[in-house]
């Protein structure tokens, strides 16, 4: 039993990520306003991102720089990897902040396209509208 | 990474993204956003992805939120939920 509750706790990060993710995702399929919506959306992906970077952190690393990386003669020889956190997971999610960020713009332009032909953005008052035609 | 710094500002995330999705007022839920994006900005900076950080911190919190406040300016504030 005790071993179960040291598991648990011991990742508490990770059961952390998920409550986000779970946050982003009721927000999205709950919450009847678009802005609403889309700040959850935006909440899921972030927390996706925050997963996929905690991946690359070590214990005792600093920040992917090489120290004395200009003066390449002695020092080359002598990179330890342990000391630098991993920059793979850095990189790919450089990509999928901006993707995001992308995607919220588009989403938003949708929203005032939207507001224009039904002077609301409120998901049930668009859809008893559109039963009206 | 200390765990006590991650943990205060993983708590705080939770209680930031509860309240921007609970509060009536849409601008107001802009901003918290915002806050949100800044403590995931501090959070990568602690973790050692200096890179993501400062990302994030242009374009999350900054430029998602004029896009979030200028929609909500040409539509409305209000919302029943």
């Amino acid at each position: 039993m005790s071993d179960v509750l040291t598991f648990i706790i011991s990742r508490f990060n990770y059961w952390i990520y998920i409550v986000l993710m779970m946050i982003g995702l009721y927000a999205m399929i709950a919450k009847r306003n678009y802005v609403k919506k889309f700040i959850g959306m935006s909440i899921f992906q972030t927390a996706i991102i925050l997963f996929y970077v905690s991946t690359g952190v070590k214990s005792g690393a600093t920040i992917p720089i090489l120290e004395h990386g200009h003066d390449i003669g002695h020092a080359a020889a002598a990179i330890n990897p342990d000391h630098y956190a991993n920059p793979l997971p850095h990189v790919l999610m450089l990509t999928a902040i901006v993707v995001g960020v992308a995607t919220l713009g588009v989403a938003l332009a949708v929203v005032q396209k939207v507001h224009d032909q039904y002077e609301t953005i409120e998901e049930p008052e668009i859809l008893f509208k559109l039963g009206q035609e | 990474m200390i765990w006590q710094f991650d943990l205060f500002i993983l708590v705080l995330l939770v209680i930031t993204a509860l309240v921007a999705l609970k509060v009536r007022d849409l601008l107001s839920a802009a901003m918290i956003f915002s806050i949100y994006s800044l403590l995931m900005c501090l959070l990568w900076a602690e973790m050692g992805a200096v890179d993501v950080a400062f990302t994030e911190a242009a374009v999350g919190a900054g430029l998602s939120t004029v896009f979030l406040i200028a929609t909500i300016l040409r539509t409305t504030r209000r919302t029943t939920d």
